[in-house]
């Protein structure tokens, strides 16, 4: 069976690829910090030597809209091409192609269907910075095939924060049960308390320090009881009005499990938000 | 009152560069030609097979041609989506992160909780 290789969680922040590439004046003040957390982020799942990218994200209003929306959604397909005129046109964000994973893509809809999921899927899926964020980040090369798996945590209806959490259980079990003797990382990537186009947007750190400071102990510490038992899809509106987007830390806690400590924990202060870095190995940290 | 219309306004000029200058030049002419020519049109559909009901409210269609990003707020539109169209409307005309600063601050008096964005 395949091995869980490494589980790993971040905050996406669009503007990190301006931010790294950048030179001279044009550079900002803190990019060499947030590049150097994110190179050593990047080693820990170099560390794992992953063959196979699980990438969990959310369409931000690119392909999927509100005339056929999807709560969960796996794509399966050869290749998927990569972000979209306005991430470009708004944070430079480069095109991209990346290769996909059907085997594992097949296998993950077969068997959440079967666990009572009801996975949507695409077959020609054009996926965004949710997704190229951490690939940009952590896998530059981008030569790891992938299988993208998009949450709902912008358009509400939304599922609850438990279901979060269950998808993530499963989704640990399912890479576990593919027939195949590949490593395999699960990368996912939300946000701490955020606010888009509102009026704490932009502020000086993320608009909820509070929030944050106690998102990244329940994710450090994998106290999956205590956050959803203060997080509710109600409860996230107060952080921030993005901050729905902490749902996919859930379901990343969903994936390390209970009480599961993360082998690296790492934060960055920003202006207008917080970043945060896990990672997890399940079966021991690689020498 | 339709927030879905608004958002999908936001939605269709937002990724198309044409449409984005276009929004940016002539607000009014742009939501009245839209919402005459585009409004009804399913987006994986041929244009023989559109919707027959969707229109603006007039506080809507109003916020839109003026440009009103604290109204729409108000008025339940998708933030995401009206501050990315906006930031790529309105960015270019000022420094790094003023626009931005300046959108938020202009939206200072409006108290939690927000308006509901459910659609």
């Amino acid at each position: 069976m395949a091995e869980l290789a490494a589980v790993v969680a971040s905050t996406h922040h669009p503007f990190y690829y301006r931010a790294k590439t950048s030179t001279g004046a044009d550079r900002p003040p803190f990019a060499d910090e947030w590049v150097a957390k994110q190179t050593a982020f990047a080693e820990t799942l170099n560390r794992a030597e992953p063959d196979v990218l699980v990438m969990v994200g959310s369409d931000h209003f690119h392909q999927l809209w509100l005339d056929n929306m999807p709560q969960f959604l796996v794509g399966k397909a050869p290749f998927f091409d990569a972000n979209w005129y306005n991430e470009e046109r708004e944070f430079g964000l480069p095109k991209m192609t990346l290769r996909g994973e059907e085997d594992l893509a097949a296998h993950l809809l077969r068997d959440g269907l079967d666990r009572d999921f009801d996975l949507a899927f695409s077959n020609e899926l054009r996926i965004d910075h949710s997704i190229t964020c951490p690939i940009i980040a952590l896998r530059p090369e981008a030569d790891l095939p992938i299988v993208p798996v998009y949450t709902n945590i912008f358009a509400p209806p939304m599922p609850q924060p438990k279901r979060f959490v269950q998808l993530g259980k499963a989704l640990r079990e399912m890479v576990e049960s593919w027939d195949s003797d590949k490593r395999v990382a699960i990368i996912g990537t939300g946000h701490l308390s955020l606010e888009l186009g509102g009026p704490r947007q932009f502020g000086e750190h993320g608009p909820d320090p509070e929030f944050d400071r106690k998102a990244v102990e329940w994710i450090a510490s994998g106290d999956i009881e205590g956050c959803l038992a203060e997080v509710s899809l109600d409860s996230l509106h107060h952080p921030g009005n993005a901050t729905h987007g902490f749902m996919d830390f859930m379901l990343m806690m969903g994936v390390a499990g209970e009480g599961a400590k993360a082998d690296h924990v790492d934060t960055l202060d920003l202006f207008h938000t917080m970043e945060a870095y896990f990672t997890w190995y399940p079966n021991g940290a690689p020498a | 009152m339709s927030k879905y219309l608004i958002d999908k306004f936001l939605y269709t000029v937002d990724r198309d560069p044409e449409l984005v200058e276009r929004y940016r030049e002539d607000p009014a002419g742009t939501v009245a030609w839209w919402e005459a020519e585009m409004a009804n049109t399913i987006l994986n559909c041929i244009p023989a097979e559109r919707t027959t009901w969707l229109s603006f409210a007039e506080e809507e269609r109003t916020a839109l041609a003026q440009h009103d990003h604290v109204r729409l707020f108000q008025l339940g539109a998708h933030p995401f989506l009206t501050l990315t169209l906006f930031i790529a409307m309105f960015e270019r005309d000022h420094g790094p992160l003023e626009y931005q600063k300046a959108y938020g601050k202009a939206m200072e008096h409006i108290t939690m909780p927000y308006p509901d964005i459910t659609t």
